[in-house]
């Protein structure tokens, strides 16, 4: 399914604005084709996180639709199907070594949500 | 140090647990395993949970992988043929040899089929392994009826299997009851009036003659043919009148079996070749065959013990047992045939509640011999417990098995058992041992579980493992964790008290005064129902909408691909042709899969998050209100169309089904809630089976509460009788206050009063005498949320800014296109992920 290499453009780009994002909560924006899950988390430094929207578990896209929280400080959302945990940061599936979801370098500037250079 | 080359044949339970004991023994052994089947070992005790969609990968035991982990040498599929017992060689199917010092056998055991001429056919099955399952499942898919033919544990499981399957089952059973050698005639005979209540047919005392094969149009069926003469006809017929140790092998090479069968064994588990051991049901000890996983894994202890030095001895094992037969709870503990001399009995009988219960006792009337327990298994632990233990019994034995209504003792505290007491038989585990591992720093069910092994095989001792680890952390002084996740430190009736206590009416506040960290999909879920039985704000508000499961925060039900469906308000289900053709209308205009629900509603699915407005607003429109089927809130209240239209009616059910509908929708739960109204005894809304019940009788309502349909079906129980109007809800209203202030996170009505002390007398004492002076307060709440509800559904179209959530992408108006449909009996249904690549494929 979509990994951060399919994004075509190494630019900086507009996802879109501050009042489009839900706090404590996920969005998701097609960039590219492809379904990046974005959270915003006021309180948290840096406010903004974005992995890819397809649950590779529950195979859907979905993600940006589940429950945002922490394991032990590490910030992770909860699939809404089947409840794994991934982490906002790496992307990684807390259950499961072997599953990983494409995460993405986001920022908050200004009123804008860019998305930056890729993240491996 | 040279190393021991230890094979092992077979890979079934008992195999596994010589092979994973070995490996963690330190002994010095290079070890080779070979298992007939394709697949490591499996859980062949939970093989039933098979048809109940439990997939071969969730029953296996091990994985390939952990096994090279190990550094085992492991072969599937390739089974031995030979032993060569001089040149210490094994051979296989496949032409492989290898070599052993020492040769373990764990063969297992073969389903008898018994010789009758026919059923070699190919629709008669046996039911034994995974590979069965699946014939038997490939065989039974055209296929109307199914016969097992042998009514002992094992045939009671397949018959289980076949019923699941969706057929409609026999039992035909050669002796005159079922389960003969484990239960009494009393117990055989309750527990064949129970399982014929499940639609399962028994034929008792029935001798199959022969079978025979007929062939009418298009298909193939078989026939029966008994020995007094009646014959029954059938599609699939499961062999399962027991098993035969599988010692085929031991035989061919000279090993000593015993007259009928089994590698006879000695107290060390060896066989007559002392470098050959047998273990599990192909061994013989003491003219026994050990047919249970218990007695499997000792024996394949005292094998290993064997190489480790240590000579432990078998010195037979406890047959007792406890199960679930197609949901039927059957226990039978030593000697339930009362045939040690001078042995008492003491006989429960109950035909209406179908509970049967036997308990026999030395003559002096001390100790404990045996037990029959057939519906009721509550009683089973402690019953074990004083007779594996010899503890002596109370001066009336009878208060063992009575109801306690009837003055029947108290369960055996955890306390009160020896340390030498056995708590998980699978296992070995003793109190002793449980204890030791908190000793060494368990400090959690959890910790005791994987140092001990304690309730990972069956698991029927979970409860009493339970019971015992608290009560021994309880008199250390340490605290049992009862907390509802990482985040807070108190139960959800804890923080239902605190948010109430503080008036606090948001996460944020709760968790920065109460808790650490930022919550997760466990404590978040929870505190938004807290809040909104407390306080009933929208639960859209921005302070609130992290907290909501995806099925709340869209207001409808999240289904596998992603999309939704929706469930409006249809009270009492009642509707009138208008509605009914709106709904029609909706459906069509945006392709949507109708289904007709149990709760008497129209469920629509298929809807993507985009397009939940505009149906919704269509649907409020026409006067619709949200049905919060996707909340843990009252969702249905079902009704029969009682007097109004009836001839046997004596009350108007719809009527009080709508205004019951009316009076509690939206109120937020700890799980969700569900009800119904029968107009009159014949209960045709299936009042029983619901949270909160009503029947009508001459005279009133009478009152049922916590039942349970589902996974764990309840009755209800009769709570009050011939209420009027006024009282019947006021008394609702207390029970569902004092319900939601005092359950656990997602915990039924039902489970909340199995868990309540006291039970339904004291729900009784705090309902109708307010014994705890709480019921003005209840009431008052209920009325604030009643006085306070709001159609979310509208309160959510009529907000543009709420609005923007229901988008797919907050930058393009385009749809997901992962999201596709293909046709079935005329309606969209889900694209399987190969249909949806073929597809977009096709499209791309």
């Amino acid at each position: 399914m979509s990994t951060a290499e399919n994004i075509q453009s190494n630019e900086t780009q507009v996802i879109c604005q501050r009042n489009d994002l839900i706090a404590n909560s996920g969005i998701c924006a097609l960039i590219d084709g492809q379904q990046v899950a974005v959270f915003y988390l006021p309180e948290e430094e840096p406010p903004v996180y974005a992995i890819g929207n397809w649950d590779p578990l529950g195979k859907a896209n979905v993600l940006s639709r589940g429950i945002v929280g922490d394991i032990q400080g590490q910030l992770v959302v909860a699939s809404p199907l089947y409840k794994q945990h991934f982490d906002l940061i790496t992307g990684q599936c807390v259950e499961q070594d072997e599953i990983k979801v494409p995460a993405y370098n986001v920022e908050l500037i200004g009123e804008q949500v860019i998305l930056a250079n890729r993240n491996s | 140090m040279s190393l021991i080359n230890v094979v092992v044949i077979g890979n079934g339970m008992v195999g596994h647990h010589y092979v994973d004991q070995l490996a963690g023994s330190g002994v010095a052994a290079k070890i080779t395993v070979i298992g007939a089947e394709p697949r490591p070992a499996y859980d062949r005790v939970h093989l039933s949970e098979f048809f109940a969609g439990r997939k071969p990968e969730e029953l296996a035991l091990t994985t390939r992988e952990h096994y090279k982990k190990l550094g085992v040498n492991a072969h599937f599929g390739d089974a031995v043929v030979a032993i060569d017992r001089d040149a210490k060689v094994v051979t296989t199917e496949g032409g492989r040899t290898f070599r052993y010092d020492k040769l373990v056998m764990a063969t297992g055991s073969y389903p008898f089929v018994p010789p009758i001429p026919g059923a070699n056919l190919s629709n008669c099955l046996v039911y034994r392994t995974i590979d069965d399952l699946g014939m038997i499942q490939a065989k039974s898919k055209n296929a109307k009826i199914g016969v097992v033919v042998g009514g002992g544990l094992l045939g009671l499981e397949a018959a289980n299997a076949l019923q699941n399957l969706g057929l409609q089952t026999h039992v035909v059973e050669f002796a005159p009851g079922l389960m003969g050698v484990q239960l009494d005639g009393g117990g055989s005979t309750m527990l064949r009036r129970k399982i014929e209540a499940l639609g399962v047919q028994v034929h008792t005392s029935k001798a199959t003659q022969t079978i025979e094969e007929t062939h009418g149009k298009g298909n193939t069926r078989l026939v029966m043919n008994f020995a007094d003469g009646e014959t029954l006809a059938t599609d699939v017929i499961v062999f399962s009148a027991g098993i035969r140790p599988s010692d085929q092998l031991a035989k061919d090479c000279g090993l000593e079996v015993g007259p009928r069968g089994g590698i006879n064994i000695d107290y060390h588990c060896r066989t007559s070749d002392s470098d050959i051991f047998a273990i599990g049901e192909c061994a013989l000890y003491g003219g026994m065959i050990f047919g249970l996983v218990a007695p499997g894994y000792r024996m394949a202890e005292v094998a290993v013990s064997q190489l480790s030095g240590e000579h432990n001895s078998f010195k037979g094992a406890d047959m007792s047992t406890k199960l679930k037969l197609l949901g039927v709870d059957v226990g039978s503990i030593g000697d339930s045939h009362g045939k040690t001399d001078g042995a008492i009995s003491y006989t429960f009988s109950d035909e209406r509640e179908e509970v049967y219960k036997r308990l026999i006792v030395s003559a002096d009337g001390k100790t404990a011999l045996g037990a029959v327990l057939v519906g009721d298994c509550s009683d089973y632990d402690t019953l074990l417990q004083y007779y594996l233990n010899g503890i002596e019994l109370p001066a009336n034995p009878e208060a063992m098995i009575l109801p306690a209504s009837e003055g029947g003792a108290p369960l055996l505290g955890a306390a009160a058992l020896p340390a030498t007491a056995t708590i998980c038989s699978c296992h070995n585990v003793s109190k002793g041992d449980i204890i030791s591992a908190i000793d060494g720093g368990g400090c959690s069910l959890a910790d005791v579980k994987s140092c001990t092994a304690a309730s990972t095989g069956c698991g029927g001792c979970a409860a009493l493992l339970k019971n015992v680890v608290d009560d021994e952390m309880a008199a250390r002084g340490m605290e049992v964790n009862t907390a509802i996740c990482e985040h807070f430190n108190f139960t959800r009736q804890e923080l239902f008290h605190i948010a109430k206590v503080e008036s606090i009416k948001s996460f944020e506040d709760l968790i920065k005064h109460h808790g650490t960290g930022r919550g997760c999909e466990i404590c978040k879920p929870a505190v938004g129902s807290i809040l909104a039985s407390l306080w009933n704000d929208y639960i859209l508000e921005e302070k609130h909408v992290g907290l909501q499961d995806t099925n709340d925060t869209f207001l409808a039900n999240m289904q596998k691909n992603g999309t939704y469906s929706i469930v409006p308000r249809i009270p009492g289900g009642e509707i009138t042709p208008d509605k009914l053709i709106v709904l029609g209308e909706v459906g069509k205009k945006y392709n949507l899969y109708t289904k007709i629900t149990g709760g008497q509603r129209i469920d629509l699915f298929g809807a993507r998050v985009e397009q939940l407005p505009d149906i919704w607003k269509e649907l409020i429109d026409a006067g619709f209100e949200t049905g919060h089927a996707y909340g843990k809130a009252l969702r249905t209240v079902k009704s029969c169309v009682g007097s109004t239209w009836c001839r046997y009616g004596v009350q108007d059910s719809v009527s009080m089904a709508i205004y019951v509908e009316d009076r509690y929708k939206g109120l937020r739960s700890p799980h969700k809630l569900k009800s119904a109204v029968s107009g009159c005894t014949r209960e045709c809304a299936e009042a029983q089976s619901k949270d909160f019940g009503v029947i009508a009788t001459e005279h009133g309502w009478n009152l049922y509460l916590c039942g349970n349909g589902g996974m764990k079906p309840r009755h209800a129980d009769l709570f009050a009788t011939d209420l009027d109007d006024e009282t019947l809800i006021k008394y609702i209203d207390r029970f569902l206050m004092f319900y939601v202030r005092t359950a656990d996170r997602l915990q039924r009505t039902s489970v909340w009063l199995d868990n309540l002390e006291g039970g339904l007398d004291y729900l009784k004492e705090v309902i109708i005498d307010d014994k705890l002076g709480i019921c003005t307060e209840l009431e008052a709440q209920m009325n604030s949320i009643v006085g306070t509800y709001q159609c979310e559904w509208k309160t959510t179209i009529e907000d543009p800014e709420k609005l923007k959530r229901f988008r797919q992408f907050v930058n393009s108006d385009a749809a997901d296109k992962r999201v596709v449909f293909v046709q079935e009996r005329g309606q969209p249904r889900p694209a399987t992920e190969e249909e949806t690549d073929q597809l977009l494929a096709k499209s791309a």
